[in-house]
């Protein structure tokens, strides 16, 4: 609860204006009790028709002063609540933009959508109930207490009783359904994962011809989701008939104290109405409170899982220094070693090398062996555990994020597009590229064909992944996307496993046509496709074990001459 | 539609008759209770006309009425809340189990065009709102027509001019109530929209993060949020805004109904018309007369929103089934021959894919299908397996029709490996023993060996018992793949269907598993689909597919020679640049 009102800061005059007119309303709904009840005794007892129609306009005016306090404390919380909603958005998608890959990965990215969605609903909803009841359900309670002890001191006790009463109960039930509640939602969670399987796996199901089983592993989950809401159903249908019980014991109590009043003179009938009524009024709140603190729950959880991604501390803090665009040097590893935060092992071990500027350079090794850790340290989206990385002649850790953004420009093995255009698309590598600029880069991608083939061209839809493009197309945008950045490296990490061998032939010639000054990274499981580079280096459960020509490597290094022959060997017997 | 819909949600409740029967009785007495105890407080109220007037039997009476009448409506609230937990939990429980039921009835075609995340709604929280909301809704909308009936008489018995007021009086609030709602409705259309598209572009940016990163656009990213944002705020700041005026503008009708009652209540009363307890009866009767008008109104809300839930849960238990099996089907001694005779099929009426295609395997031949990215290599291979049906021509297997045979008879001759390497939620150890439940320790170990997996297997931190988390996720895609393949491995099958079984493994693994697929696949028939036409040369028969057709075929040296398309997609494999 705490955290909720710490982000309430920036809207002060709303938190105190909200409740404030909400307590104004509820001041007028406990009046209305004691006017009805001065109607009863001073109005019809004296029959002065005048004074009853003088309340009657009165209760009239403070039910529609009641109403525009509310309006007023609704828009108010409304205001607040929205307003940090909004802001809330911003801060995490502003934090995600700072955090490093490793705080992502930690993190991950399915919980994000979660928490920049749901979670912040949950706390929008949270503050605006908040403001709006949880003040003023307490204080009808108390107030009607009041109202008691102002009419009756000694009749009022059973009001202190009841209230306690009802407050163990409600809180009470509250307590006990909590956990049985979150068993009931894993169950459900049970349920929903088995019918994820028996979708996704349908094939294989049937197949093996599983059908039988899968359907009795659904039953079996399904049943113990229903014994789960059983049992906290059986618990919760107590606290209707609890809380009546202890409603009508009151006004039992009320009703047989309050005679003995009245037969003393000390009270008046219409006394024993309005009692009744603030009775009423405190069982009504008291629901409504128990729903407010459930929410509150809810919108307390939610804040902890955003103040979560909140707190992260980015682990990566970029220099002030720009590139070195003078020096022959591209890229230097000084015995440079990698393990991913929580992982036991080191992703890459001590690590040297050096790749002089307009070199192609060919990473190979088989699959976990660190190629993509690799050339993820280019760049740092991941910051070395030892040893250190030199981009452009200066170590990386120095450089600004402006002179690592300009010198290398990364093709993710996955490829990803964003809704828009393709032109958009594409000048995310460069926001200056003229339409020349863009085309030639989709000729070295081998993408203009099927761009052309787009009535539209340039203009073409990207609906949201890129999910009207086929996988090869993709890849191909991808690509081009690079390109335009005219990056001084260019990196692609397998990004050409979806393109078939004649296309990735032809892409692989376009990329031989980039300036002399580029400096081209090629990851692949094929040596064909990097068998022509200058340098190849060879990974082998995260070390280098090869570094030269693939001719240099087929007679040194014999991990690639293992991986060589398992592709070709044969084909050369054949 | 609605009235079959209604008719279907009656026939689920119909095993729980009985306990609908109590639960309807059950709200009856605590609406009976609610009307009679202000009656009873009345009585005592008049019972105490002043000091030194108050009749202490009357009240007392009246006070006992209240403790008895109390006890049965509490004993009553919790039938009531038991019934209607199990009528509501049970129905939701079997109306799932029918749907998971359902679920293997489908023809595969169902899960390859609907989205999970649709299904899974449809049969978890449609099935969830469609239980809570209709049920309650319908006890709810019960209690709350008796509540108005009974007010209604008890109020027109005790004075019919004063029960005519708060008639014509309440009903306002619903006016009102509904004046607004249908003006805030677009503003939550609108903020519902809104919302949607934000969480797309959420979505997107945290999925493409890195992207994000890796081309420095992290202002342009937050620049175009912020706008959506923006839209955001004020679409639900005048949705929230505006609903939120329906509850205090109701309870202000309600007030000025309770004042108008008060007042002419107190005018009788004044004249002797009506008793002062009368008048607690009839004050506490306006509010209670209004509360179930407001009700009714979200009620109905809530039936309305039950009923789309029901009816798309009821829409997939609609969805057309496979054609059933045939009921003498035949079950051919397992040889392995397979023959297409011209088969033709189109996933959609205007698209032909496979056309014309006919072949006859005779036992033990491999056959590799090779071809460009969408030909029809893995249709090929769901026609084979009768994950679709032929659209023309016929397969047969053994010199029956895959038709008139039990899909699983069929299905049980094949042992696959897909390029989609699903695994279950489970034990590595469940996973391989998945096609041969009762496999022996020594058998799963044999094939996760044989599949080059027991390597990885043992180095996991809890060996074969390592759980497996929902898609294998906790795996890399070439250890599912394994894993898949140890599982074909010891459910060993007559057939064999290879669907890029191996495109995420490393080639030197590749090269192992290879002879272990040799091994297996000898005296088998296989297919094999494979786009690294290393592992497709010693195949008896290449297919070579593109748009649908096979337009070569032959063995590696014959297709070579021909020189045409195999010739150039396996030459520009090797070309080094």
């Amino acid at each position: 609860m705490g955290h909720l009102l710490s982000y309430l800061k920036k809207y002060k005059k709303e938190t105190v204006i909200a409740p404030l007119f909400k307590m104004l309303e509820a001041c007028f709904d406990l009046l209305v009790p004691l006017i009805v009840a001065d109607i009863v005794d001073n109005g019809i007892g004296r029959g002065e028709n005048g004074y009853i129609l003088r309340r009657f306009a009165l209760l009239v005016g403070m039910a529609i002063l009641g109403l525009s306090c509310t309006v007023v404390a609704q828009y108010f919380s409304a205001r607040a609540a929205i307003g940090t909603a909004t802001g809330l958005r911003h801060n995490l998608l502003a934090k995600i933009g700072v955090l490093s890959f490793t705080e992502l990965d930690t993190i991950g990215t399915s919980t994000l959508v979660t928490r920049m969605t749901s979670d912040v609903t949950q706390v929008q909803n949270g503050i605006n109930l908040f403001l709006r009841l949880f003040l003023r359900s307490p204080f009808i309670v108390f107030g009607a207490m009041v109202m008691a002890f102002i009419i009756d001191a000694k009749i009022a006790l059973i009001f202190v009783g009841v209230i306690l009463v009802l407050f163990l109960i409600v809180f009470g039930m509250m307590a006990v359904t909590k956990p049985r509640y979150k068993r009931v939602q894993n169950a459900l969670d049970a349920v929903t994962g088995e019918v994820r399987e028996n979708l996704g796996g349908v094939r294989v199901i049937r197949a093996f011809g599983r059908e039988e089983m899968q359907r009795e592993e659904f039953c079996e989950a399904n049943s113990r989701l229903y014994r789960a809401q059983m049992k906290v159903g059986r618990l919760a249908s107590l606290l209707n008939p609890l809380t009546y019980l202890v409603i009508n014991t009151a006004i039992i109590l009320i009703l047989w104290l309050g005679s003995a009043r009245v037969e003393g003179g000390v009270l008046l009938s219409g006394d024993i109405i309005a009692l009744i009524n603030y009775v009423s009024q405190i069982l009504v709140e008291l629901v409504k409170l128990a729903n407010t603190v459930i929410t509150l729950g809810k919108a307390s959880a939610s804040i902890s899982r955003i103040e979560e991604v909140l707190a992260t501390e980015s682990s990566i803090r970029f220099g002030t220094e720009s590139a070195d665009r003078e020096g022959s040097e591209a890229l230097r590893f000084e015995n440079v070693s990698l393990r991913y935060h929580g992982a036991g092992d080191e992703s890459l071990s001590n690590i040297s090398f050096s790749v002089l500027r307009g070199e192609t350079v060919g990473i190979i090794g088989g699959t976990g062996s660190g190629k993509s850790s690799l050339v993820h340290l280019i760049p740092r989206f991941y910051d070395a555990t030892a040893g250190e990385v030199f981009l452009m002649g200066k170590p990386i850790r120095a450089l600004s994020r402006e002179a690592i953004l300009s010198s290398v420009a990364i093709v993710d093995q996955r490829p990803r597009l964003f809704s828009g255009t393709i032109r958009e698309n594409l000048l995310w590598g460069k926001e200056t590229a003229t339409d020349e600029e863009l085309w030639q880069a989709l000729e070295i991608a081998q993408a203009a064909d099927f761009v052309r083939e787009k009535p539209e061209g340039l203009n073409a839809r990207v609906s949201a992944g890129g999910s009207n493009f086929s996988g090869g197309q993709r890849q191909r945008l991808t690509i081009a996307r690079a390109v335009v950045s005219q990056a001084d490296i260019l990196i692609l990490d397998d990004s050409m496993s979806a393109l078939d061998f004649a296309t990735d032939a032809a892409l692989r010639r376009a990329l031989r046509t980039l300036p002399s000054h580029m400096t081209v990274f090629i990851v692949s499981q094929r040596t064909g496709s990097i068998a022509y580079a200058d340098r190849i280096l060879v990974l082998e459960d995260g070390e280098l074990v090869g570094n030269g020509k693939h001719d240099e490597l087929l007679t040194s290094s014999p991990v690639y001459r293992e991986i060589y022959e398992s592709q070709f060997k044969k084909e050369g017997e054949a | 539609m609605k009235k079959k819909t209604f008719r279907r949600i009656l026939s689920l409740t119909k095993p729980y008759g009985g306990l609908v029967l109590c639960n309807l009785l059950c709200a009856a007495i605590t609406v009976a209770a609610g009307l009679l105890i202000p009656i009873f407080c009345g009585n005592a109220i008049d019972a105490m006309i002043g000091a030194g007037r108050v009749e202490l039997p009357t009240v007392l009476r009246a006070i006992t009425w209240i403790a008895f009448v109390t006890l049965i409506s509490a004993v009553a609230q919790k039938l009531m809340a038991l019934s209607g937990n199990r009528i509501t939990y049970s129905v939701c429980r079997n109306l799932r189990d029918r749907i998971s039921e359902k679920m293997h009835k489908l023809p595969v075609a169902y899960s390859d065009t609907h989205s999970v995340g649709d299904t899974v709604s449809r049969t978890v929280s449609d099935v969830d709102t469609f239980a809570d909301g209709l049920l309650m809704g319908f006890t709810q909308l019960f209690s709350a027509c008796l509540t108005i009936g009974a007010v209604l008489g008890v109020m027109l018995y005790l004075n019919p001019v004063i029960a005519l007021v708060v008639i014509v009086l309440t009903p306002m609030s619903i006016l009102v109530a509904r004046f607004i709602a249908t003006r805030t409705h677009r503003h939550f259309v609108a903020q519902a929209k809104v919302r949607g598209e934000e969480t797309g572009l959420v979505s997107e940016m945290i999925e493409g993060a890195r992207v994000i990163k890796a081309f420095g656009h992290e202002e342009e990213s937050l620049a175009a949020f912020d706008e959506v944002n923006g839209r955001l705020a004020d679409a639900s700041m005048k949705a929230t805004f505006f609903s939120s005026l329906v509850n205090p503008s109701t309870r202000v009708v309600n007030n000025l109904v309770y004042a108008a009652v008060a007042l002419i209540c107190a005018l009788y009363a004044g004249n002797g018309g009506i008793s002062i307890g009368e008048l607690s009866v009839f004050l506490s009767y306006a509010s209670q007369y209004a509360k179930p008008f407001n009700e009714i109104s979200s009620v109905i809300t809530e039936l309305q929103n039950a009923f789309a839930c029901a009816s798309r849960a009821f829409e997939f238990l609609d969805a057309e089934e496979e054609v059933a099996d045939p009921e003498n089907a035949s079950a051919p001694e397992k040889r392995g021959e397979v023959v297409l005779k011209n088969v033709s099929f189109r996933y959609t009426p205007e698209r032909p894919l496979i056309e014309d295609l006919s072949l006859t395997v005779s036992p033990g031949q491999r056959i590799a299908i090779v071809g460009p990215t969408g030909c029809g290599k893995t249709t090929l291979i769901n026609l084979l397996m009768r994950f679709y049906d032929v659209t023309g021509g016929s397969i047969s297997v053994d010199g029956v029709d895959i038709r008139d045979m039990n899909r699983h008879e069929l299905r049980s001759r094949y042992g696959m490996v897909l390029q989609d390497t699903w695994l279950k939620e489970g034990t590595v150890r469940d996973n391989i023993a998945y096609g041969k439940p009762d496999a022996t320790e020594e058998e799963i170990i044999a094939a996760a060996k044989r599949a080059h997996a027991h390597s990885f297997i043992r180095r996991l931190p809890k060996g074969y018992d390592t759980k497996v988390v929902e898609n294998g996720s906790n795996f890399s895609a070439g250890q599912r793949q394994l894993l898949c393949i140890a599982r074909a491995m010891l459910a060993l099958a007559p057939m064999l269907i290879l669907d890029e079984a191996t495109s995420s493994i490393d080639t030197r693994t590749e090269l192992k598993i290879q002879d272990a697929f040799n091994t297996m696949m000898q005296g088998r028939t296989s297919f094999i689909v494979a786009h690294r036409l290393s592992t497709v040369k010693e195949a008896d028969l290449i297919l070579v597919m593109k748009d649908g057709h096979v337009i070569e075929k032959g063995n590696h040296e014959e297709l070579l020679k021909e020189n045409g398309f195999y010739a150039m997609l396996y030459n520009s494999q090797f070309s080094a640049v």
